[in-house]
């Protein structure tokens, strides 16, 4: 028996002007769940990458089966027995889920796929972990859930004793969540490891046997649940006392800014992905649109913003009919717009702080004079932004993908509230960013929202809509199935309804 | 700064080295010696007046087409059609330089420039346009228009504006007016001072007006581009237009100042080459400069090569598809040269291919 499945060692690893990790120590034991946890650049990423063989630590060694390994690469680890399943999913989507679990490791019967035998050793690891999944669906098909079971079977495939996810709730229903903790659970009591990365405090008191906190690199606190609580866990985190939730006053609506009527939206296959939906955002108040992601959240905001036409129905933005039109109109009537996806759409990596602070107006005064950009106006302008936004940048003329994705979105927040701000939209505002930095969005847009704007959210954190929204509409296959008062809704009622459960 | 300098460097003078390198193992196999070939080179190229004339000679178009599709990169988009669009600029440019006279050289010589590069624009936009409106890959789009243009050329100037003094064998037009004839002042070709302005006001639209940085976000980031307001449509089709006109300009030069009239068939090729030079000069409108001057010196250098050193001058074009080679696989160039910790971005080659 096994005392240390896997482990590290005092691993120390530098990158250019960063010191990722800084001798960190952990190690996990068979049957165990140990939760790595820390705010974003805190170092879990570098470690759990040394774990799985990606990087070599400069200092330091890594641990399997209480034998000190110099890992070759991921392909080295798998064969030892660390499976990883990655924030993004590594599936071919027109595959079958069969075909995905064997991919690069099939078995082969004179040279060609034997389909029969993979379908037969992937029936028995569904049984033996009873993991639900049908073998013959394709990866397509299947809820985001489901897929995850699928790369938890790829790495069970390949012999896993240990598991290690990274951030693998990010994209989850409550309820999936809450299955997906269930089967790691299950696998612990196979004697499975599992390493699990995460930012969300809730699940680590619910599933961790052990809990390591880390910050700037550094290991700053190893406990368990029992002798720990959220508010403490985000302290370690942050490393000061955290406010966890958003102090705000009932909201005083006003008139209609937003008016969404009928909205018929196609998605990028032209599947109907808005469904006939109607909403209306009035002054002062935050709606939440609550719901699991790929049910019509991008394709609303999209619509909304100009960047994706509308089939059918009418979007009026202060009673002006803005549907089908573009972008730049719609902004000019007084819209912020947060994007879902920072690096798709709101930055522009290789451009400067500057830059970025104003890419959503340099072809107005006083950025852009006959033609010729200002520099000294974009100068002082990205100032006041980086000043007042809490904007970590070396310097302004620093490229904008070397901060990070919480340095990024303030960035970003600050650009759009800069300006005459009618109307916000806000889609998944707070993802993937450091606590400090989500606590001082929030109070941003509350702030907004007091200033007298219109706010339209858009999260798949259920916690973020309860805490900010004034109105929680929940979203589920593109309609809106019930909107809800914030003051009388209900966590487990919300998620029923985001799963489509009493939905008719 | 001085350091992104040097990086940014690295990778192109490297190519050009290990491209000589090779070059030169090749001229070794063909029993001569290397040393002689490369001094007859740089003889040829630099020794006089006359080399120096050549050099600058074949160093503009090159300059020209390099700045196109240097430009053209910059809004992610791979200009394939140089060749096409400067046989345009370069017949029309002739066409309006034989086609009328009595005009002052102050009017006649600008006019014929200006209609090479305008004809060139619209051969350029057409890309641009049908990428705009129908998302039709502009490579695929400028390698077709090539074989347009190389057809309308050669019909232009065998039919409708064929000269047909002389023995009237040759496929091309009247000589030009001498007042629309680009001067040389000594060694130094205007039409080579005229490259130089125009890559400077390159660098000058790209990082200083509002154009160039919605053509530059539309490159890097279509996306936010988008999202910011920029139309991708407008900025595609004219971007197109101007990498056109930058190429038609190449043309008309060679045919103001150089060739004196339009002759079908004399221009081939020069279009492809603004490839090597844009990918060596890693897309900056300054750098195109130099990386013109060196293949223009080691065309201008080649016949003494062959001359002195018995080596045949496509060498040259072996040596220049070797240090494409390498621009092109910084990768390879890595690993054989054992860089370490590089951070130096890299100019992305597929720009363009695959996406909408």
């Amino acid at each position: 028996m096994v005392d240390v499945l896997i482990g590290a060692q005092s691993v120390t690893k530098r990158f250019p002007g960063v010191l990722a990790t800084n001798q960190v120590s952990i190690e996990l034991k068979p049957g165990r769940i140990l939760a790595l946890l820390g705010e974003n650049g805190a170092g879990k990423s570098t470690l759990v990458n040394m774990l799985f063989g990606m990087y070599r630590p400069d200092e330091g060694s890594v641990i399997i089966k209480d034998e000190v390994v110099n890992l070759q690469g991921p392909s080295d680890a798998i064969r030892r027995g660390i499976g990883m399943v990655h924030q993004h999913f590594q599936l071919v989507p027109p595959m079958s889920v069969v075909e995905n679990i064997v991919l690069g490791a099939e078995p082969k019967k004179l040279g060609l796929v034997d389909l029969p035998e993979a379908r037969k050793r992937v029936l028995e690891l569904v049984t033996r972990f009873s993991l639900d999944v049908d073998p013959d669906a394709l990866v397509e098909e299947l809820p985001v859930g489901t897929q995850q079971r699928v790369e938890i079977l790829k790495a069970l495939y390949r012999n896993a004793e240990v598991l290690i996810l990274d951030e693998p709730t990010a994209v989850l229903t409550p309820q999936e969540t809450d299955h997906l903790l269930q089967v790691l659970r299950d696998l612990t009591t196979r004697g499975v490891g599992v390493v699990f990365i995460t930012h969300k405090l809730r699940e680590v008191l619910a599933i961790a046997d052990d809990i390591v906190v880390l910050r700037n690199g550094q290991v700053v606190g190893t406990t368990t649940p029992s002798a720990s609580s959220e508010t403490a866990l985000a302290e370690m985190m942050v490393g000061r006392s955290v406010l966890l939730r958003v102090d705000k006053t009932i909201s005083q609506p006003g008139e209609v800014v937003l008016e969404v009527r009928n909205l018929e939206v196609d998605d990028d296959r032209s599947q109907r992905a808005v469904n006939n939906l109607s909403l209306k955002v009035r002054k002062g108040e935050i709606l939440g649109i609550a719901g699991v992601e790929g049910n019509g959240q991008r394709e609303l905001v999209e619509a909304i913003t100009g960047l994706r036409a509308s089939e059918a129905g009418e979007i009026l933005i202060s009673a002006r009919a803005v549907t089908n039109t573009s972008p730049r109109k719609i902004a000019s009537l007084g819209v912020g717009h947060i994007p879902e996806d920072r690096e798709k759409h709101g930055v522009i990596g290789v451009y400067s702080v500057e830059e970025n602070a104003m890419i959503n107006r340099y072809h107005r005064k006083p950025f852009s004079l006959r033609g010729l950009l200002q520099r000294k106006a974009i100068t002082s302008h990205a100032k006041e932004v980086v000043n007042e936004f809490d904007v970590r940048t070396p310097r302004l003329d620093t490229a904008v993908a070397t901060l990070s994705g919480g340095n990024k979105q303030k960035l970003i927040v600050g650009r759009e509230f800069s300006g005459e701000i009618k109307f916000l939209i806000a889609a998944q505002p707070t993802r993937g960013i450091d606590i400090g930095a989500i606590e001082f969005i929030h109070r941003s847009i509350v702030k907004k929202r007091d200033e007298g704007a219109a706010v339209l959210l858009v999260s798949a954190e259920l916690d973020e809509i309860i805490g900010l929204a004034d109105r929680i509409a929940v979203l589920f296959e593109g309609k809106i199935v019930a909107t809800l008062d914030a003051a009388e809704a209900d966590r487990e009622q919300i998620g029923l309804l985001m799963a489509g459960v009493g939905v008719s | 700064m001085n350091k992104k300098l040097f990086r940014s460097c690295v990778t192109p003078v490297a190519a050009v080295a290990l491209g000589l390198i090779i070059g030169a193992i090749l001229i070794a196999s063909q029993g001569s010696s290397p040393i002689t070939a490369y001094q007859a080179m740089l003889v040829g190229g630099l020794r006089d007046s006359d080399a120096l004339l050549r050099t600058f000679q074949k160093a503009t178009p090159l300059i020209f087409g390099g700045l196109a599709v240097a430009f053209a990169f910059k809004a992610g988009l791979f200009n394939i059609g140089g060749q096409g669009q400067l046989l345009i600029g370069a017949v029309f440019a002739a066409g309006v330089g034989f086609g009328l006279d009595g005009l002052p050289m102050v009017i006649h010589l600008p006019l014929a420039l200006i209609a090479g590069g305008l004809a060139a624009a619209i051969w350029g936009g057409i890309a641009g346009a049908l990428k705009a409106t129908s998302g039709a890959h502009e490579v695929i789009v400028t390698i077709m228009l090539n074989f347009v243009a190389g057809n309308l050329t050669d019909w232009l100037s065998s039919s409708p504006w064929k000269d047909n003094s002389g023995d009237r064998i040759i496929a091309r037009t009247p000589p030009i007016e001498p007042s629309a004839e680009i001067p040389t002042w000594g060694a130094l070709p205007v039409g080579f001072l005229l490259a130089i302005l125009v890559a400077i006001m390159c660098w000058f639209v790209l990082e200083r007006t509002t154009f160039g940085f919605q053509v530059k976000s539309v490159g890097f980031n279509k996306d936010a581009a988008r999202y910011s307001g920029i139309r991708i449509g407008v900025i595609t089709a004219s971007t197109m237009a101007i990498s056109g006109m930058l190429a038609g300009f190449g043309g008309a030069v060679e045919s103001l100042g150089v060739d004196g009239r339009f002759e079908a068939g004399v221009n081939v090729g020069l279009g492809f080459e603004g490839i090597t030079i844009a990918l060596l000069a890693r897309a900056n409108p300054i750098a195109v400069i130099p990386a013109g001057l060196l293949v223009g010196l080691m065309q201008a250098g080649a016949s003494r090569m062959q001359f002195k050193a018995d080596v045949a001058p496509e060498i040259i074009d072996v040596i220049q598809a070797l240090i494409l080679f390498f621009v092109a696989a910084p990768t390879i160039l890595r690993w054989i040269l054992r860089f370490q910790n590089q951070t130096d971005e890299d100019l992305k080659l597929g720009v363009g291919w695959g996406s909408k």
